[in-house]
């Protein structure tokens, strides 16, 4: 009996602490992928600025959104951007408009487990898509053994997995397809649930994983992240400028980099496909949303000061956590951005 | 009891002769404003809850009306929705598991109720009771590497060489699909069927056996057709309860049925159902029309849930009129 009231006692003494703490609390919502290097982020950084303590939860991309509309969170954050229908609702809802802050890099990796082979296959976009669609059914059509002369690829039927939760991953997939493939645009298009001609769902990226490990000849899409993270094998795939290249952080960063020239103002845009020599084509940023306006100084000065070390220190933290990092045109054009805040 | 000396333990008749302060006095009005209140919070929460969902899918309500329901559907990006595949995923994966579920439970609570020593029947009440607790999410797991392997290497070939010619066991099997997801939603709900079957079958009268066997019927006899009979309506109740919890459940269904909205005759082919798609889709919903499409998913759930309850106690009233004897 006596322990417990000793550790009750410790447990309200730690609580009272928690409240003691008159830190600056700025909430924010939104997706998942990004959340473990979101927390190391916002953990550091309290380190360095005691005062100051975001909290962040992962809800998802649509719920970010939804939140920050509806002014129940400082910030939201997403892996897909906002629409022009969003966009408008925001401005409409909070009289102001939202900005989009892109941090890491993120990429989707073709996955697949076909009996017999065990090196990397090659993906064109037209197998990538003529899969997906239903139109390439077995491993051995000839459009796959164009791009991997010299495996023995089975004569079985593919069988499709994707992603059945809503997901900023089968956004960048769904996009990438859509880039390629005017048949997939017109059929299906993009959006982080789709449509899918055929295939089944698995819940997040272990779902997938899952299916995959457990079906031969299937084939799928998941996180580069959790890929590697993971020790899963991984295809490569060709990109605008006609190489096969098997995705990690520098072809990541260097699609970013490939697409920085033709990046808008507000950074909403798709860099899926991106030129370059080495750029990996199915890679995408994911998103902060900070609104323009805030009403409370203290927070407004709070969260520009974050943006500023996320963009310079906090970068560094990103590589051991298996994102890519901004290129260095997209920090500096973030830097300009951050000064629209008021 | 404090009041043992001066009301009667069968107070009902007596009630109305008292005043009610004395009854207040007495505490018994307390008590019963009390629980009363509690009761009223059950209808309370079931009306929020409609309430809620009807109000949250005003927009797909009248966008889709009645052809939600027949809607084959389901597209997030051109705001296309319907709930047909859903539905049937959700009703045909709770009847697999009802087929699967009803006679191995009923039967398994025969045997610990009537025919079992008593210490192996509560050994064994302990473990099923043990089962009833374990998360979805573990059965899910068991599904997926269990079950899903099992169906596709064995299951699959073995019904469908001799079967094939059959609608229900066409290929090709991926392992995932409306049967799959049946079994382990059967093995979710066996233990709520032994557990309330064996309490039902336990509280029936001793006379009722003994009368049957002193008519020279053996001790299956008076099982079968004493025992049983008399607890039907509670052994119906537990396959109800089980009926609900197959309706809902999510995680593991989710994990095992293949996500694909599609309507099959096969028992093979990959399907979806309501919960499993609200669950997935939910949290990355954008925009009104698709979140409230999810909304009223629930709330065809709910529908689905309210029509098969109100069948279950027609089925109730129905059968026990007939007279196998048992005034409930």
């Amino acid at each position: 009996m006596k322990r417990i009231a000793v550790l009750v006692a410790g447990v309200l003494a730690l609580g009272a602490m928690g409240w003691a703490d008159n830190a600056l609390l700025i909430n924010g919502a939104g997706a998942t992928f990004p959340y473990p290097i979101y927390s190391k982020w916002f953990d550091e950084y309290h380190k360095k600025n005691p005062n100051i303590q975001f909290n962040y939860q992962s809800v998802g991309s649509g719920a970010g959104i939804k939140q920050t509309t509806e002014g129940t969170v400082d910030f939201g954050a997403t892996d897909g951007p906002m629409n022009d229908d969003q966009l408008k609702n925001f401005q409409d809802k909070r009289g102001s408009a939202i900005l989009h802050f892109p941090t890491v890099l993120g990429a989707d990796v073709p996955t697949y487990n076909v009996p017999g082979v065990s090196g990397a296959l090659n993906f064109t976009p037209e197998v990538l898509a003529g899969i997906f669609l239903g139109k390439i059914t077995k491993w051995n059509d000839p459009a796959i053994a164009g791009a991997n002369k010299g495996v023995n690829l089975p004569a079985n039927d593919i069988i499709v997995v994707h992603r059945s939760d809503g997901s900023g991953t089968t956004y960048i997939w769904t996009d990438y397809l859509s880039k390629v493939s005017d048949e997939w645009k017109s059929k299906v298009s993009k959006g982080t649930s789709v449509n899918w001609p055929v295939g089944l769902g698995g819940k997040g990226n272990e779902g997938v994983t899952g299916l995959i490990k457990q079906t031969p000849n299937s084939m799928g899409y998941v996180e580069l992240i959790y890929a590697a993270q993971n020790n899963i094998p991984y295809g490569a795939v060709k990109n605008s400028s006609g190489n096969f290249v098997k995705a990690d952080l520098a072809g990541v960063s260097a699609a970013a980099a490939g697409a920085a020239k033709e990046i808008p103002d507000d950074f909403r845009v798709s860099i899926t496909n991106a030129p370059g020599k080495n750029a990996y084509p199915i890679s995408s940023f994911t998103w902060l949303l900070i609104p323009q306006k805030f009403q409370d100084a203290g927070k407004r000065e709070a969260v520009k000061g974050f943006l500023k070390w996320m963009l310079t220190d906090g970068q560094n933290y990103a590589e051991a956590l298996s994102y890519a990092k901004l290129p260095k045109e997209i920090v500096e054009k973030e830097k300009k951005a951050i000064n629209n805040i008021q | 009891m404090a009041t043992s000396g001066t009301t009667l333990p069968n107070a009902g008749p007596v009630t109305g002769s008292r005043s009610f302060l004395s009854r207040l006095r007495d505490g018994d009005e307390i008590a019963r404003l009390i629980t009363m209140v509690f009761a009223a919070t059950v209808v309370l929460i079931t009306l929020l809850l409609v309430y809620e969902l009807w109000s949250n899918s005003a927009l797909a309500r009248t966008k889709f009306g009645l052809h939600f329901f027949v809607t084959q559907v389901w597209d997030p990006v051109i705001d296309q929705y319907g709930a047909l595949p859903f539905m049937y995923g959700t009703l045909v994966t709770s009847a697999l598991a009802l087929l699967i579920a009803v006679p191995l439970g009923i039967g398994a609570a025969i045997f610990l109720a009537e025919l079992a020593p008593p210490r192996t029947s509560d050994t064994l009440q302990f473990f099923i009771d043990l089962l009833a607790a374990v998360p979805s999410v573990i059965y899910g797991l068991l599904g997926v590497f269990i079950i899903v392997p099992l169906m596709r290497t064995v299951i699959f070939p073995g019904l469908n060489k001799p079967l094939g010619f059959l609608p229900f066991f066409k290929g090709p099997s991926y392992g995932v699909g409306f049967l799959t997801a049946g079994i382990v939603l059967a093995i979710m709900v066996i233990p709520y069927i032994i557990s309330v079957s064996r309490e039902v079958l336990l509280s029936v009268p001793r006379d009722q056996r003994e009368a049957a066997l002193a008519l020279g019927s053996t001790r299956w006899e008076s099982t079968w057709k004493v025992v049983v009979p008399f607890a039907k309506t509670g052994i119906l109740g537990s396959i109800f309860l089980a009926l609900a919890r197959a309706l809902g459940e999510t995680m593991a269904v989710t994990m095992v049925i293949g996500n694909t909205p599609t309507i099959s005759a096969s028992l093979f082919s990959p399907g979806d159902s309501i919960a499993s798609v609200i669950a997935n889709q939910f949290t990355e919903a954008t925009g009104d029309l698709y979140l409230q499409a999810l909304v009223e998913l629930g709330l065809v759930l709910f529908l689905m849930t309210f029509i098969l309850n109100g069948l279950a106690r027609l089925l109730i009233v129905v059968t026990t009129q007939r007279g196998s004897g048992v005034p409930v």
